[in-house]
């Protein structure tokens, strides 16, 4: 993928969640930290209210790489450090923007660098895809 | 009470073969947002030279759930999990996992670090198929915060 140039932006996509994203995630990785459902347990540990999983917002931050890769090649390696939470409202839900772009490219492998912000603050820090083309 | 530096370098013993079931693939894309037709439909998977459904890249979690569970029930750890945050993950793969593999998690604790009062530790699940082949590697930075 020689046409590759660093910084490109090779996907851009942004995800609208809900409290229901939250359980639906909770029942299928099986986190069930009431955190991430229950409003008077996040207050009582401090929180403004319940915040998505860390790793759903991980989870979905990868699917526009993995959309644009599609069957020509494999991840080698996904990084992420979880920089600030996701509040989910009740009513309201959240809306996750991820923006995909490349960040290196050699011969064995491509870095795909995300950029990835809720109410327009950066969520997710060093959040880096490292993948190859086979 | 702080986190046990003593357990930096324990490995733990293996946990019992998970195996990964088509229709749990499907359950966790759909609750990550995907919209491959690798992990959803079957012939697509195997058009592209899969023998079932390839799971989504964070599917480890899953597995990994496991061996942080080991960790936070070891007694001499000192993990209270109420004070755990999820500071960093990486996953790093030998091959993606695919429907009807049987994964087998060794956890490693490789760092526990002090900064400012908290406790940082890294947890590596390194993550087998049936063969002993490796799959992926999940790694955790977990923040174990201090009394306030």
């Amino acid at each position: 993928m020689s046409e590759l140039t660093v910084g490109d932006v090779i996907a851009e996509r942004t995800f609208a969640i809900t409290r229901d994203s939250l359980v639906r995630y909770a029942g299928a990785s099986g986190d069930f930290n009431n955190i991430h459902y229950r409003d008077d347990i996040a207050h009582s540990v401090g929180l403004p209210g319940v915040l998505a999983h860390g790793m759903l917002t991980m989870g979905l931050a990868v699917q526009p790489v993995v959309d644009w890769l599609g069957e020509r090649g494999v991840v080698l390696d996904y990084h992420v450090r979880f920089t600030r939470p996701v509040l989910v409202d009740a009513i309201e839900g959240a809306h996750i923007t991820v923006v995909a772009k490349i960040g290196l490219a050699d011969e064995d492998s491509t870095r795909i660098d995300l950029v990835v912000t809720a109410a327009d603050q950066t969520v997710l820090g060093k959040s880096q895809v490292r993948v190859s083309f086979t | 009470m702080p986190v046990n530096p003593d357990i930096q370098g324990r490995v733990f013993a293996p946990t019992a073969p998970y195996l990964v079931g088509r229709e749990k693939v499907r359950e966790f894309a759909r609750a990550v947002f995907a919209s491959s037709p690798l992990n959803f439909d079957v012939a697509a998977a195997a058009a592209a030279g899969y023998s079932d459904l390839v799971a989504p890249p964070t599917f480890p979690v899953v597995v990994q759930e496991a061996t942080l569970a080991q960790l936070l029930a070891e007694p001499d750890a000192g993990i209270d999990f109420s004070r755990v945050v999820h500071g960093e993950q990486r996953f790093s793969y030998t091959r993606p996992i695919i429907a009807g593999d049987e994964l087998t998690a060794t956890l490693a604790v490789t760092s526990v670090k002090s900064l400012g009062g908290n406790s940082m530790v890294t947890a590596e699940s390194t993550i087998v198929d049936a063969r002993g082949s490796h799959v992926v590697t999940a790694i955790s930075t977990l923040v174990v915060r201090g009394d306030a």
